[in-house]
């Protein structure tokens, strides 16, 4: 029986393992999860994650959440190339360190960009106070400036000459707030580069394909009816407190 | 190997109770949150994202809770339960340690910075609207760490400690000192403290947690701090 993963490719950490197994011909059974639809609050899907996020993936019996430790677990079980996550105790480290980073900085501002720019002027029908979109594009900014000063550097990929786990993260965080029609990569030539040079490791189709959702969110959201929202009322409220 | 912490954080005391514990040989540099020593310009040279806790063994310099514990695993070739290298046990850590950011740690350390620095750096009370809803997210995530990660075992992997359980517990003990006490009315999560306590012995974490526990000696020396009064602006992002 194939493993199964259970994906929305609006969500960054689904593109990273959906690119990961597809780049290492991981054999998958793709579960569409729709988020927009509620999917991920169905009965069905509460069995197997009760956390109701996705990714999720199932093998067998054992059922996972967490993009990080899907990636891992493909990563140890089809032993796929050491660059990915490197067995070297400082290359991991490395790797571990951006992977830890990363989620209450780029991952929570992009995302909270892709809302407060796209997302909650479709619910409530107007534009976000200015004050708030400077603040989250102040901290937006912040992070990518990291990415580039201390993760980055003057090396290719984050860990050297070869791309890891590090990167495949990093870069489905920067493409989200894309969707929303903020171009991140104006005026950072060092981090276009780098996105240039992850999107040819991972394939260009293959970027393109797993990007294809997240780049067309503002034409979808034109045709979206304002009430499918409502489901998403408690998370946008707490952004707001 | 030099450890920067300052044991008022949880991932430092993660990071202190875990080389303690397991004996490995450290230097202890202390970096001073409240005297807001983070933003020091010898820091920034150390780490440019001005957090703790940071290693530096030799020339290496590692930041990340997470990772400096799993370079410590590696590195010292500590006892397999830590971080199982079974698959699907190695796999539950990892779930944990990810999902933990973003849920527990972020809920609990919203809830102490609402009760701790919140009046300093806005000078007023904080909005009950803004409490309550720290405390309930904080909630949600302590019910989750039951009914997903716990169940009924033992730690969260099985019947053995693992870096899961270790840094579960340093981020329900950081409001704990401000009056909320995340393990009320939760027996199975107090069971499973005292298993833990028991693991790492107990006067190591009773010790290790005094300085977040004396919550109204922190804000007092916040308010006699000079360094501190000029850094305000810096800490209001976390409120925003």
């Amino acid at each position: 029986m194939a493993v199964e993963l259970y994906l929305d490719l609006f969500s960054q950490p689904c593109r990273s393992v959906f690119m990961f197994a597809k780049k290492n011909n991981i054999p998958f059974e793709f579960k569409k999860v729709s988020l927009m639809d509620g999917e991920h609050y169905g009965d069905d899907f509460g069995k197997i994650s009760i956390i109701r996020k996705v990714p999720a993936l199932r093998d067998g019996d054992f059922c996972l959440s967490e993009s990080i430790a899907i990636m891992v677990y493909l990563a140890e079980k089809f032993q796929t190339p050491d660059f990915w996550y490197p067995a070297d105790l400082q290359q991991r480290a490395r790797v571990n360190e951006y992977l830890s980073w990363q989620h209450t900085a780029i991952r929570m501002q992009g995302s909270k960009m892709f809302w407060l720019r796209l997302m909650i002027p479709k619910m409530i029908g107007m534009e976000v106070p200015k004050e708030k979109m400077d603040g989250a594009l102040e901290d937006l900014n912040n992070s990518l400036n990291l990415i580039e000063e201390k993760f980055l550097q003057d090396r290719p990929f984050i860990v050297g000459d070869q791309m890891s786990l590090a990167d495949l993260v990093a870069i489905v965080e920067i493409m989200q707030p894309l969707g929303a029609g903020l171009d991140v990569f104006d005026g950072r030539p060092k981090l276009s580069a780098w996105r240039d040079r992850v999107r040819t490791f991972i394939g260009e189709e293959l970027f393109d394909e797993a990007h294809q959702n997240i780049l067309g969110a503002q034409e979808g959201m034109k045709q979206i009816d304002p009430s499918k929202l409502e489901l998403f009322k408690p998370k946008i409220l707490r952004l707001f407190l | 190997m030099e450890l920067y912490l300052d044991l008022v954080s949880p991932p430092c005391r993660a990071v202190y109770l875990f080389a303690e514990a397991l004996k490995i040989p450290f230097e202890f540099k202390l970096v001073d949150l409240s005297a807001g020593q983070q933003y020091s310009e010898e820091f920034g040279k150390l780490s440019v994202v001005k957090k703790v806790p940071v290693l530096k063994d030799g020339s290496f310099v590692l930041t990340e809770s997470t990772a400096i514990l799993e370079y410590l695993v590696q590195k010292c070739s500590v006892a397999d339960h830590w971080f199982p290298a079974d698959l699907q046990q190695r796999a539950r850590v990892n779930e944990y340690l990810s999902w933990q950011h973003l849920n527990l740690r972020s809920h609990c350390s919203k809830v102490f910075l609402l009760r701790t620095l919140y009046p300093f750096v806005m000078g007023s009370e904080v909005p009950k609207e803004k409490m309550d809803a720290a405390v309930e997210d904080m909630k949600q995530s302590l019910n989750l760490l039951e009914e997903k990660f716990l169940q009924n075992k033992p730690f969260i992997v099985g019947n053995k400690i693992s870096l899961a359980d270790l840094v579960a517990m340093v981020e329900i003990m950081q409001p704990l000192g401000t009056g909320v006490d995340g393990f009320q009315g939760r027996p199975k999560l107090m069971a499973w403290r005292d298993r833990v306590k028991k693991e790492l012995g107990e006067k190591l974490f009773d010790k290790t947690h005094e300085a977040v526990l004396n919550s109204s000696g922190l804000q007092q020396k916040m308010q006699n701090n000079s360094e501190l009064q000029k850094l305000k602006p810096l800490f209001i992002k976390y409120f925003r």
